[in-house]
């Protein structure tokens, strides 16, 4: 590596994660590069299909599903993780970096109880005996929410209700205090109370271990209070990147608006949606020419033919915003601010 | 019958020696087992001097070395081991090692062998002038295993027993049968042994058979084991198999029924009483229901001796041995006694024209009948119902069919014309479905006629039943048209009676299990069958079962397609082995090991 | 617990006495209802040409002219309270549990099955020690190098394994490693352990050998299926992302769950095989269960069947039990209700 290790805790600089299948080159990544400091959360949004999850897991180098192609850089408290060997990164994982998945049923080992689970990731990197990683496991079972933890310990994930089995799922990945905490899509499928507890519980335990976070999710709403930075992937790219007020109240992206459109909020049903995204996510083994969003853009007309043509480059607009569109900054502050804010306000 | 006074004397001078081999042990047994082995022509010498059917002719390896381990090994299991109730041929051949009739045969090979000779009689049996007498002398001193004597009423229990009770069904009945016994209900039943009135033992040493009507054979029927001595207090009923009183050089040292047989040698046992057998190996293994591949090549491999069952070598092996010349010299051909044949229904048109059977003698394709049969290792062509080691066999031929037994289709054509056919006609042949060899002979027999015109189909029916309901069931034969019937007969003991009395006595038709499945009732066979058997004279006799066979061949009715052959395998380690003609097997009380 | 094995008892005692009834049907309802007589039938258990009154004895004393019923019956109450036979001079005993007296033999069949049991009991469990052994570790190397040379070459030998016939593979290995190499002993050299432990393990190499390749192939496939499923659950992504050791990933979380639908099959088949390996005791000629009641199919020898077919569905049933109560001890989501 040529390159100097950034300043940053965390830095991926143009990771591409491609996998060949039979029908072709999945680009589930496609040059992705974002920072993030300790102590600081990135949500990270998108539709479903849009490289989120392969991207974190790329992170953690369990991206490796058959052959998958890995290229770029990540770059872990100074350390390039690409090009480190598979063993050390596996010493890293659970101890220095962590994930909470994104289906807790199926990501927990159905033969072995919470506890138990709980116990293996802590002694993987401590070496205690196993009463005391018990002790352990129930000590985080209790910071994370479960009454009676020391008799929940030894239930199985089937016995825990999905809030429990997710924050459960959080016990096992704090356990060794991680200083990056992925959460994939923490609060899928749960109800909107229990949302917000786990979403708290996370922050807390961040505040308290001080670590970087991200939070996956192809829900802004979800990002909106947590995160001071947000990045916005469509197609295995970055299409917006910026802090949490750039993308609330300044985003500048059409597929951003879109994703505003469709953020559920109390007042409405969550399925009524003001600006719904028409069509399909991108297929990522043909990705459609030139900006990967045209066919679904309204806005496809206003880039003189270069929408179909030419991949938009990802320009900072201002102060560390950037947007990944060819329609001029002024159009598209212009048609946020006249035409996609109203809408989105007027109810 | 010079023989037999010759013997007599040998036997007499057993006697005398009882004396001296009693306080002698075994002593008396070595001294007289090398004159055993002078009656062989020992030409050959070592193993590998040995030629293909070598033991047919002579002793292969001869040898009076004692010692080492006799293996066997048979796919089946047993009816039983009791002498008293056991059908299997091999069985009457291997009971001997441990128990002795009243005769038994010569121990020569070839046509010697098929000359009977005292074994615990003293004598060939003395007939009454009525001829419905038979008395035996038992030899003296003859014990069993346990040193106890063996006394006359031990014949006589012995026979009572595996005739006439209902326990013991397994042994053939022909001294219920033969004896005037009354309403005797066996020994099972009436612990009286007194009320059996067939067998009279006015001492301890003469037994008295009392027929129901002349049967000039008897010696045959004393030669099954059936007649061996079975002491009344040491009988546990169908269990006396596995703890036979034994009275042959060898005794049960164990046995695991179906499993395993083990013998020993019997320290009991007087080689100077036994003119027939010998005592070479210390032990004898039999191991039973083993793979039938298996033991060939445990055969060819040398890790044990003899095929106990002499049905000879699978398809595999024997394929693997014919394309082998020295494997092949390890090999025997002999006849078993089976004649494999067709009967053609005298009572199902057109074949109750003779000449329409005829037709058939002369068409049938010998040679593609023999095929099936393993060609001809499998069998020699027949054409005559006695086989060639039938006492009073002949050969001739009636029908020759061409100089290669093909088929003479001339002559045929001209017998069809006869009956009425010229252009030939239509019938079945009924064969068991389930034997393939047989209906492969059913499929040649059916291509050959059809040269001629003649048109077979092939009724396949179920073995199990094949003579209580089908072939056996004239009335079922007659409803279903089956002209031709594919069967095969081998006798209980190898005369010209004990073969055809069975299958060509027109009063041994029955309407179920019938043998004679031709439905030949021709009086002058009946007739000369009855006198055959009253005939004393042995010569005579034979004389007499030659003109039934020829007579039965005039008839048309039946056609031989093979006398069955086997091809048995004999190891290099196997001592003094020659084939016996009356079993078609080596001679088991014989064989020794190499160690 | 208990209450779910108590129930499962009185299932496998109903089921047993189901089997006994069809085979009881199979042997003697169908034969009678296609017209055989008893006297058709006694004919097979006496000697050659027997006479009409040898048959007839057989008949009595098989009780063949019963009516049905009260054969079953009589059958069905040997099993519970035992019952005489007439060996000739003296009455034989059959305590409790009485499967009858072999038509062919002579020889109870209880006793009979039990001194078979051990030569039947040393192959099987013999080669599924061997099959799991050797099946499992190859279907896990085959899925853990997928698409190797390794993985392709396993595979094949494996559809060779599955394809081919054990009298095949036992009468080759007999060939090869027996009669020529001699390296092993021939067939039909099975010796009870108790009598001599060296001659029963060289002895059995072979029927192992010829056994298990069968099996073993056939759960090498089953496992490379089930653990390139499992290798993908997500749970297993969760134990790497703990930051295990590769292998303790492989044994400690797929292998447990690949291997216990497996642990399912394996009591099945074991339990099969301890009714008799068949095809394996003939061609090594080793007198177990399997070889016995095979010659007793072919005898017609209907006491054996019996006794057999029933002696085989308890194993079945009680490895199908064992089965039950293992995968609920392995797998916590099963509940024994
Ligand atoms: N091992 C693999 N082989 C081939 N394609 C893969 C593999 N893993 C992921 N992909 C593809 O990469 C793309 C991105 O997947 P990813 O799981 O990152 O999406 P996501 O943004 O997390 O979606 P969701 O919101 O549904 O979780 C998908 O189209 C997926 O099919
Ligand atoms: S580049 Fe064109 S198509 Fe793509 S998002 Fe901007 S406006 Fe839409
Ligand atoms: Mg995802």
């Amino acid at each position: 590596m040529t390159t100097q290790p950034p300043e940053s805790f965390l830095e991926l600089r143009d990771l591409r994660i491609h996998f060949p299948t039979e029908d072709g080159l999945v680009k589930s990544v496609d040059g992705l590069s974002y920072k993030l400091e300790r102590g600081k959360t990135l949500g990270i949004v998108g539709e479903s299909g849009s490289g989120k999850s392969v991207t974190s897991l790329g992170i953690l180098g369990l991206h490796k599903g058959g052959n998958a192609k890995i290229s770029g850089e990540i770059w872990l408290d100074g350390e390039e993780l690409v090009s480190a060997s598979a063993d050390h990164v596996r010493t890293l994982r659970g101890k220095k970096m962590a994930m909470i998945f994104q289906d807790p049923l199926s990501s927990m080992h159905p033969f072995y109880s919470v506890g138990a689970q709980i116990v293996e990731a802590y002694r993987i990197h401590n070496r205690v005996s196993k009463a005391v990683a018990r002790k352990h496991a129930i000590d985080m079972l209790g910071r994370v929410g479960i009454p009676q933890p020391d008799r929940r310990v030894d239930d199985y994930p089937h016995q825990f209700s999905g809030g429990m089995r997710q924050r459960a799922m959080i016990a096992m990945a704090l356990s060794c205090d991680p200083e990056l905490l992925i959460a994939d899509e923490p609060t899928t499928a749960l109800d909107v109370t229990v949302q917000a507890q786990i979403l708290d519980l996370m922050t807390d335990l961040q505040r308290e271990f001080n670590s970087a976070l991200i939070i996956i999710t192809h829900d802004l709403g979800v990002v909106a209070e947590l995160s001071d930075d947000i990045l916005v992937m469509y197609g295995g790219k970055c299409v917006e990147y910026g802090t949490a007020e750039d993308i609330f109240y300044r985003p500048e992206h059409p597929y951003t608006w879109g994703l505003l459109g469709s953020m559920p909020r109390l007042d409405r049903e969550p399925t009524e949606r003001l600006l719904p995204i028409k069509g399909t996510p991108p297929s990522l083994i043909n990705v459609p020419s030139g900006c990967a969003f045209n066919p679904r853009c309204a806005f496809a007309g206003r880039t003189d033919g270069k929408a179909t043509s030419q991949v938009p480059d990802l320009l900072e607009t201002e102060g560390g915003h950037l947007v990944r569109c060819h329609m001029p900054r002024a159009e598209r502050r212009s048609i946020w601010d006249n035409e996609i804010k109203p809408m989105l306000e007027s109810t | 019958m010079r023989k037999t006074n010759v013997l007599a004397l040998a036997a007499l001078g057993t006697v005398l020696t009882m004396g001296l081999a009693a306080c002698g042990g075994t002593a008396g047994g070595g001294g007289n087992t090398s004159s055993g082995n002078n009656n062989s022509s020992t030409g050959g010498g070592d193993a590998s001097a040995a030629k293909h059917n070598d033991a047919y002719t002579k002793v292969v390896n001869p040898s009076d070395a004692k010692g080492g381990t006799l293996k066997f090994a048979l796919t089946d299991e047993p009816d039983s081991m009791d002498p008293g109730n056991t059908y299997y041929a091999w069985n009457w051949n291997f009971s001997r090692l441990y128990s002795r009739p009243l005769m038994t045969y010569t121990p020569k090979p070839g046509p010697e062998g098929l000359k009977l000779v005292p074994d615990l009689a003293e004598a060939p049996g003395e007939v009454s002038a009525d001829g419905k007498t038979w008395t035996y002398k038992l030899k003296k001193g003859i014990k069993y295993d346990d040193g106890t004597e063996v006394k006359a009423t031990d014949v006589k229990y012995a026979i009572a027993r595996s005739n006439f009770t209902d326990e013991l069904t397994d042994g053939p009945k022909y001294f219920a049968q033969y004896l005037d016994a009354g309403d005797y209900k066996g020994p099972y039943k009436d612990k009286n042994l007194d009320d059996f009135k067939g067998i009279e033992t006015p001492d301890d040493y003469t037994v008295v058979f009392k027929l129901k009507a002349p049967f000039s054979e008897f010696d045959f029927l004393v030669a099954n084991p059936q007649s061996a001595p079975v002491p009344q207090a040491k009988d546990t009923g169908v269990d006396y198999e596995k703890a036979v009183a034994s009275t042959g050089p060898y005794k049960f040292e164990s046995y695991e029924v179906g499993k395993q047989l083990n013998l020993v040698r019997n320290p009991n046992w007087d080689q100077a009483t036994d003119t027939t057998r010998k005592q070479l190996p210390d032990r004898i293994e039999v191991q039973f229901k083993q793979n039938a591949e298996d033991i060939d090549n445990r055969l060819i491999a040398g890790q044990i001796h003899v095929d106990l069952g002499g049905t000879g070598l699978q398809p595999a092996g024997r394929a693997k041995v014919v394309s082998n010349p020295q494997l092949k010299d390890s090999t025997d051909n002999p006849f078993t006694p089976f004649n494999r044949y067709a009967m053609m229904s005298t009572k199902v048109a057109p074949f109750d024209n003779i000449d329409c059977r005829k037709a058939v003698q002369y068409a049938i394709d010998k040679t593609a009948t023999q095929a099936p049969w393993g060609g001809p290792l499998g069998g020699d062509i027949g054409t005559t119902a006695m086989t060639p080691t039938t006492v009073g066999y002949k050969p001739f031929d009636l029908y020759p069919n061409g100089a290669d037994h093909k088929g003479d289709l001339a002559k045929a054509k001209e017998a069809l014309t006869a009956c009425g056919h010229p252009d030939g006609f239509s019938t079945n042949v009924a064969v068991r479905g389930d034997r393939t060899k047989e209906v492969q002979v059913a499929e040649a027999l059916q291509a050959s006629l059809a040269r001629v015109g003649i048109k077979l189909t092939i009724k396949k029916y179920p073995s199990g039943d094949w003579s209580a309901q089908y072939a056996g069931k004239p009335d079922f034969v007659h409803k279903n048209n089956l002209g031709i019937m594919i069967a095969g007969w081998g006798s209980d003991w190898p005369s010209g009676f004990g073969f055809l009395s069975q299958i060509v006595d027109g009063r041994a038709i029955k309407p179920s299990g019938n043998y004679n499945m031709m439905e030949l009732n021709d009086p002058s066979i009946n007739e000369l069958l009855d006198k055959g058997i009253q005939t004393a004279d042995a010569a005579q006799r034979n004389e007499i079962w030659a003109q039934v066979d020829q007579k039965v061949m005039e008839s048309a009715a039946f056609t031989s397609f093979v006398y069955e052959k086997t091809l048995i395998f004999r190891p290099a380690s196997l001592t003094d082995a020659y084939v016996h003609s009356a079993w078609g097997m080596y001679d088991y009380t014989w064989l020794g090991v190499k160690q | 617990m208990v209450a779910f094995i108590v129930r499962r008892v009185i299932a496998a005692v109903l089921m047993l006495a189901v089997v006994s009834m069809a085979t009881f049907a199979i042997f003697f309802l169908i034969p009678r209802a296609l017209g055989q007589t008893p006297e058709g039938m006694a004919s097979r258990y006496v000697g050659r040409d027997a006479t009409p009154e040898a048959i007839q004895g057989a008949v009595k004393r098989l009780h063949l002219d019963d009516p049905l019923l009260v054969q079953y019956g009589r059958f069905a109450k040997g099993i519970v309270a035992g019952q005489d036979y007439s060996l000739g001079p003296k009455k034989a005993e059959c305590p409790a549990p009485c499967f009858g007296f072999s038509f062919n033999n002579n020889q109870p069949v209880w006793p009979t099955l039990l001194d078979r049991l051990p030569a039947t009991l040393s192959l099987a469990v013999g080669a599924a020690v061997l099959w799991l052994v050797a099946g499992v570790s190859i279907g896990v190397i085959s899925a853990l190098k997928r698409g190797t040379l390794l993985d392709r070459a396993a595979m094949t030998v494996a559809l060779a394994g599955v394809s081919l016939p054990i009298y095949f593979t036992g009468l080759v290995s007999l060939a090869v490693f027996a009669y020529t190499l001699g390296i092993f002993p021939g067939g039909g050299s099975y010796t009870p352990i108790t009598v001599n432990p060296i001659m029963w393990f060289q002895a059995l190499v072979l029927p192992w050998i010829s056994l298990a390749f069968l099996y073993a192939a056939l759960y090498a496939r089953l496992t490379r299926a089930g653990m390139l499923e499992t290798m993908g659950e997500d749970y297993i992504r969760t134990a790497r992302a703990k930051g295990l050791k590769e292998r303790t990933v492989v044994t400690r979380h797929a292998l447990r769950a690949t291997l216990t639908p497996i642990l399912t099959i394996f009591g099945l088949d074991l339990g099969l095989l301890l009714g008799g390996a068949v095809l394996t005791e003939s061609t090594f000629s080793i007198q177990g269960i399997g070889k016995l009641v095979i010659d007793a199919i072919r005898g017609n020898d209907l006491p054996v069947v019996l006794g057999v077919t029933l002696f085989a569905a308890f194993f079945i049933v009680l490895a199908n039990l064992i089965v039950d109560i293992l995968y609920a001890v392995v797998d916590p989501r099963v509940r024994l209700s």
